[in-house]
């Protein structure tokens, strides 16, 4: 499985705001494991994608805003999760919409506030509706080791973090790579 | 700003940041011992307190990173009197009185207390 939890940037303003969708598909392993049917207890399948994986695909977005904000020279760490909350199952067929605004962005990192939304096939009048809203922190590992060790060790030089994955997704959402 | 209301916007922050409770929350309360700071939470910390105060801080100005990292302020698990004299210049908030007579890196975590951040915000707003 290729770790890409979102699926296209659909909006950039840089070092404010990116907008990123991510359509979720029954073709996806994990919906199968979460959750399986319980035959025994005559309980059926339940495919919702985890909680996690969302707040992936927001630190996925926020992080690309992260990255870009400086030409993608910083290794940008998702290094805690402020706040989360999630209020509604992501299920098999919707488009989930992750909008990530930068608060604070220096040398040593960022922080970021998010909303992510739902929008249901089935009932495309309703538009996209509130799903939650997450707040991270990033670091700026080259220039914040925080007790990972000294600069420059433990950490290759080359950018790691944003990877030929993450090219492929900025290509074919038309943002230029810069870095 | 009374020492109070720095006080209040300061234990908002903390409570924020570290998920504690209010009442943790106390002048001698140590933010790595007392609170659970972890390195990350110190970042977090410093774009909180910019935003509840409306100032800039800058890099290393209200954490020593820098100090901590050069081998030129710290031997053999102590800090070295020149690395004394840079804490103390460059971190005046922070009391260093006890810490001198035995400066062992390992102890210098526990003078980040919360009334030392309290200090910091009354010297940036005085500035």
């Amino acid at each position: 499985m290729r770790w890409m939890w979102i699926d296209r940037v659909v909006e950039l303003t840089p070092r404010r705001r990116l907008v990123a969708v991510k359509n979720v598909s029954l073709a996806e392993d994990h919906l199968h494991d979460h959750f399986p049917a319980e035959t025994e207890r005559g309980r059926p399948a339940c495919p919702v994608m985890p909680g996690s994986l969302i707040l992936e695909g927001m630190a996925q977005s926020a992080g690309i805003l992260v990255g870009h904000a400086e030409g993608f020279r910083h290794k940008v760490i998702l290094a805690k999760v402020s706040r989360a909350e999630l209020t509604r199952d992501a299920t098999p067929g919707v488009t989930l919409r992750y909008t990530a605004t930068i608060a604070r962005i220096d040398e040593a990192g960022a922080s970021t506030l998010g909303v992510i939304e739902i929008l249901d096939h089935g009932r495309p009048s309703e538009g996209f509706t509130p799903a939650g809203s997450v707040e991270l922190m990033f670091s700026h590992l080259d220039h914040n080791m925080g007790g990972a060790g000294l600069p420059g060790e433990a950490f290759p030089a080359h950018n790691f973090v944003f990877g030929e994955s993450f090219k492929t997704l900025l290509r074919t959402s038309g943002v230029a790579f810069t870095g | 700003m009374t020492r109070d209301e720095i006080f209040g916007k300061v234990r908002n922050v903390l409570v924020d940041a570290l998920a504690v409770d209010e009442d943790e929350v106390t002048g001698g309360a140590s933010l790595v011992k007392d609170l659970g700071a972890e390195s990350i939470d110190f970042l977090d910390i410093v774009f909180k307190l910019e935003q509840a105060f409306g100032f800039k801080i800058q890099q290393g100005e209200l954490f020593p990173e820098n100090v901590m990292q050069d081998p030129k302020y710290i031997k053999d698990g102590k800090v070295t009197a020149d690395g004394l004299a840079t804490l103390k210049s460059r971190l005046p908030h922070i009391d260093l009185t006890n810490f001198s007579a035995n400066p062992e890196v390992g102890k210098l975590g526990a003078l980040f207390t919360v009334d030392a951040l309290v200090r910091f915000v009354e010297g940036k707003l005085k500035k």
